[in-house]
């Protein structure tokens, strides 16, 4: 076992590539560190609110960087938060139904509501130093991604075997261990996969989040949103385009250095009994792993570092069994709930004050945009539902589409539908269509993918010998498909649906209302209300349009997706 | 001698005070004293695994006490392990890293947590595995990382939980064999062992003391040494006569008979529930292979699971045809003649050996020949049977010798009339007229 890996460094190939792969890695870091000196002249030079937009394709990579290291920085907030929400949220049961209710709600609001609080609290925070805005902007984002990877870990740490939990106890495990040993790496496969959702998420609201009007202040920050919007805005096509390429290529480069490997390490964390046979792989991973100058860093630094870490917790752990801080734990609570129940009652009465200026015009057109969305949904995920079907069950019992296919959907689905808005809209309108039927449109763009890659792995899912007894039978189409088909992928199809009909909520905000080439497209809807109510800074109608919408989206996925997804669970289960 | 873990008047149930309440566990004293391996035997769902939980401080009982080494216990018990069903491994870590992790929650240093695992691994027959994942590893392997895990902390006490039923007849049977011999041999560092299980024999083998749980309320039915000399032989009638008392025991509640004085009378003979036909394929191939081949690879050529041959060979080796030898099996010299017998001959030759060799196609044949009529009720054998096996067990056994009967043309049977009879104008001296299909 020691001796092979001997031998093989002392062939004369293998040094020099290892060497060159700890240049590439060396390169990386340096790198990464001028990255960090830019970010932070820019962060904590003077305020700037409305930077100038360039429409040169120049200022594409230095944009570009911007918007990767918000939406890194947002990321990063998210998955601090996750962990913290959904550690809490599991272990605490006098929390936990408020948590997850809490959670529900909240993913339920689109990111504009955020917008206004967010940006006027950075702003008075930080008022001389870009950071300020930056934050908020980032806050934003933020507030697109984390809610269901807060969700993914709590669901994750709910459904340890409980074998394994037995296991940590008995052997008496510290918090640090059960949590690098048992809890991080059972989540770790969820939490990459809605990572991926939610970045994939934050690309999609990065105009909405890099440039926006509010109320009389304008709010512009250089990154590659707003250069998208400042060249749609100004009929620039051949900036559209340009800005397009950067987008997608910075996307598919993430997706190369980033995702890739993060799913490739993360299979080893896939709870399974036996070996799969397709396992994903990732030429990035393996030089990381190949690097020596890594693998001395993890000898030196981590593998000592972990060890001091382990051993103050395992040596805490032993003796302090007792009982001493419980009355001042009490106390704590006791103050943080009193604390807790002040600023909610504060801002309740505030949103009533708010609400009450709302007149009656403000809330019939509420009322009605919101039937309008809610009929825009209903279409899109019936149009998304009809194509994606047939479609993905193709594409999921042929082996050989499925090895072709994939590659162009997730390069489709990771490309952010508002950054086709711009060129959509030139052709819709050059066609005559309203944004009323186009927004329809735009919204299939941006969540029909959630119901293709379900129904796909919906359809790879069902059990070939439920497919032969339908040959054996000679089922014929119709049957085929009422028999073997839809009930396999209906516990896939309900989950992707659940995913798009949120996702088409969120959407109708950017959907809806539209500035272009120097005007404003809007039409009837509850998304175009809430930007419309953003950019004129009109409180009382973003937050009843805001109370509404969260309303709607809660009562439909109780009413129609829960008893669905309990259907699913318990009737349309394939057990293997 | 003191307990090491001793239960008082420990109880379990769920939900509120009043109608929902149900109670899992009736108040139960239990005791694991250092030297011995505990069996706690039960039907499925008779709450065996939570008192294994009550007794290991993984929960809590709603009445009584748990005391360990004297004092009560509040937590998860310090210094017991866990063999769990399901193996419970981390499948992210390394079989080396899986059996380090409860060093490491000691504090232990890395470099005596690997020195300690890898000596652990010796013992357990896994050394080169160090670097495997738990999912590169068969069933046997994995509960092999099992108990290194648990026997890496030392522990006072080694509880497993039903540590063999996920596996296959043959690998727990091997790794039981193995458990007995770190036990015996004292290599394994552990003062008790404490093992819950529903294969009785499992217990009859492995236990110095086993006690039976009934269920719906769990209560202790039956608690008693097994004074049985090692290595146990299954075949050993005074082992069989424990494992037939457990079965009564846990297949009649209300009647609490006390366990058998070893040894135990002359103990009816079983008949494996085998086809005749599947006897004669099995002792067909063994000619072609030359009359001795592994079971495994019999049961392969047969394409049956090891499972549903052991049953054709115990017929073939109950008729004198076959023996079972250290897994192999052999052909006799009866049997080889049956294998090269035509039809009318096999019938022949299984008539003889069955009257010669199965006591109860014997009885069964006498009984009717002594009867004017030929004629008896079903009622007569199975109150003949029903003293040696369960209900369920004694209409099997009937079912089997009625099949071999009829084959053998030595009496038959009418489900309408639920009667046996002999067959008309054939003595069952008189070589048969009819040669079945």
């Amino acid at each position: 076992m020691t001796l092979r890996p001997l031998l093989s460094r002392a062939v004369v190939g293998e040094r020099t590539w290892s060497a060159l792969l700890d240049l590439l890695v060396l390169a990386a870091v340096l790198a990464g560190i001028d990255g960090v000196a830019v970010i932070t002249r820019y962060w904590f030079g003077a305020v700037t609110p409305a930077a100038e937009i360039s429409h040169s394709p120049r200022a594409l990579p230095l944009y570009a960087f911007y918007s990767v290291v918000r939406i890194a920085a947002a990321y990063m907030m998210s998955l601090a938060f996750a962990l913290a929400y959904g550690y809490i949220a599991a272990y605490n049961r006098r929390l936990e139904g408020l948590m997850v209710a809490v959670l529900d709600i909240l993913q339920s609001i689109p990111v504009l509501s955020f917008l206004p609080g967010v940006m006027l609290a950075m702003v008075a925070l930080f008022p001389t130093r870009q950071l300020g805005v930056e934050f908020g902007a980032i806050l934003l984002i933020f507030t697109g991604q984390v809610w269901n990877m807060a969700f993914s870990f709590y669901a994750s740490l709910k459904s340890i075997p409980r074998e394994l939990r037995e296991a940590a106890r008995i052997y008496a495990f510290s918090a640090w261990q059960r949590f690098t040993q048992l809890e991080l790496p059972y989540g770790a496969i969820g939490l990459v996969w809605n990572s991926m959702v939610s970045v994939a998420g934050g690309w999609f609201f990065l105009m909405a989040c890099e440039m926006f009007v509010l109320g009389k202040r304008d709010f512009r920050l250089p990154g590659l949103g707003s250069y998208l919007q400042t060249a749609a805005g100004s009929g620039d096509t051949g900036a559209v385009f340009w800005g397009l390429g950067a987008m997608i290529g910075v996307i598919l480069l993430i997706d190369f250095l980033v995702w890739r490997p993060a799913i490739a390490w993360s299979d080893k964390f896939k709870f399974e009994q036996v070996e799969g046979s397709a396992q994903p792989t990732s030429a990035v991973l393996h030089m990381l792993r190949r690097s020596a100058l890594i693998e001395r860093f993890s000898l030196v630094v981590m593998a000592p570092l972990s060890e001091r870490i382990n051993s103050r917790f395992a040596r805490r752990a032993a003796p302090a069994a007792g009982s001493a801080p419980r009355a001042w734990k009490i106390i704590a609570a006791v103050l943080l709930g009193v604390a807790g129940a002040g600023v909610i009652l504060y801002a309740l009465d505030g949103a009533v004050m708010t609400l009450k200026t709302l007149t009656g015009s403000e809330v019939v057109s509420t009322l009605a945009g919101a039937a309008a969305t809610f009929g825009r949904v209903l279409v899109s995920l019936a149009i998304a539902a009809l194509w994606t079907i047939p479609a993905g069950v193709a594409i999921g019992f042929d082996p050989k589409l499925a090895r072709i296919a994939q590659p162009f959907a997730q390069i489709a689905a990771s490309v952010p539908a508002t950054a086709l808005f711009p060129v959509i809209l030139l052709a819709l309108l050059r066609i005559g269509g309203g944004l009323g039927v186009g927004s329809i449109l735009l919204m299939l763009l941006g969540t029909q993918w959630y119901v293709l890659f379900n129904v796909i792995a919906g359809a790879m899912a069902i059990p070939s010998d439920l497919k032969e007894v339908a040959d054996v039978f000679r089922f014929r189409r119709w049957d085929r498909w009422r028999t073997v088909i839809l009930p396999g992928i209906f516990p896939y199809l309900v989950t992707g649906m659940v995913t798009a009909s949120g996702g088409a909520w969120n959407a109708s905000i950017v959907a809806e209302y539209f500035h272009f080439q120097g005007r404003t497209l809007s039409t009837i809807g509850l998304g175009a209300q809430i930007s419309q109510a953003t950019d004129t800074g009109n409180f009382a109608v973003l937050l009843f349009s805001t109370i509404v919408m969260a309303l709607l989206v809660v009562s439909v996925n109780r009413s129609v997706w829960r008893p669905l997804y309990r259907l699913a669970q318990t009737r349309f289960k394939l057990e293997s | 001698m003191p307990a090491i873990i001793e239960a008082r008047k420990v109880e379990k149930s769920y939900g509120t005070e009043g109608d929902g309440r149900i109670q899992v566990i009736a108040p139960t004293d239990m005791a694991i004293y250092p030297g011995e391996i505990m069996a706690l035997l039960g039907p499925s769902g008779s709450g065996k695994s939570t008192l294994l939980r009550i007794l290991t401080g993984l929960a809590r009982p709603t009445g009584g006490e748990v005391l360990h080494n004297g004092q009560p216990l509040t937590g998860p018990c310090s210094n017991v392990a866990i063999v769990f069903q399901s193996f419970a491994l981390f499948p992210w870590l390394t079989v080396l890293e899986n059996v380090a992790a409860p060093l490491k929650a000691l504090g232990v240093q890395a470099a005596e947590r690997e020195e300690r695992s890898t000596r652990i691994l010796d013992v357990v027959g896994l050394d080169g595995f160090e670097n495997a994942y738990p999912k590169e590893l068969s069933g046997g392997m994995k509960q092999r990382v099992g108990f290194a895990r648990a026997l890496v902390v030392e522990p006072e006490v080694l509880f497993m939980d039903e540590p063999f039923s996920a596996l296959d007849v043959l690998t727990a049977e091997n790794l039981r064999g193995e458990l007995l011999e770190l036990w015996q041999s004292h290599k394994m560092p552990t003062r008790a062992v404490f093992v819950v299980t529903h294969n009785i024999e499992e217990a009859v083998l492995l236990a110095d003391r086993i006690v039976v749980l009934g269920k719906n309320p769990a209560v202790v039915r039956t608690d008693f040494p097994v004074a049985l000399d090692r290595p146990r032989d299954h075949k050993d009638p005074r082992f069989t006569s424990l494992v037939d008392y457990i079965y009564r025991v846990l297949t009649r509640p209300g009647e609490e008979a006390p366990p058998p004085v070893l040894p135990a009378r002359p103990r009816y003979q079983m008949l494996p529930h085998a086809q005749h036909g599947a006897v004669a394929g099995l002792l067909e191939l063994l000619a072609d292979h030359g009359g001795r081949d592994d079971m495994y690879r019999v049961a392969a050529a047969l394409s049956f699971e090891i499972d549903d041959l052991l049953p054709v060979v115990d017929a073939a080796a109950l008729l004198g045809f076959a023996k079972v030898e250290e897994g192999d099996v052999e052909i006799t010299a009866a049997g080889t003649a049956f294998a090269e017998a035509d039809i009318l001959q096999r019938k022949e030759l299984f008539r003889s050996a069955a009257l010669q060799n199965l006591s109860l196609i014997r009885e069964i044949t006498r009984s009717l020949e002594a009867r004017a009529d030929h004629t008896l009720p079903d009622g007569f054998f199975e109150d003949l049977l029903d003293e040696h096996f369960s209900e369920e067990e004694a209409k099997a056994q009937l079912d089997t010798a009625i099949h071999w009967g009829r084959y053998a043309e030595l009496f038959d049977h009418d489900t309408d009339t639920h009667q046996f009879f002999l067959p008309e104008e054939t003595s069952p001296t008189a070589p048969p007229e009819v040669a079945a299909r």
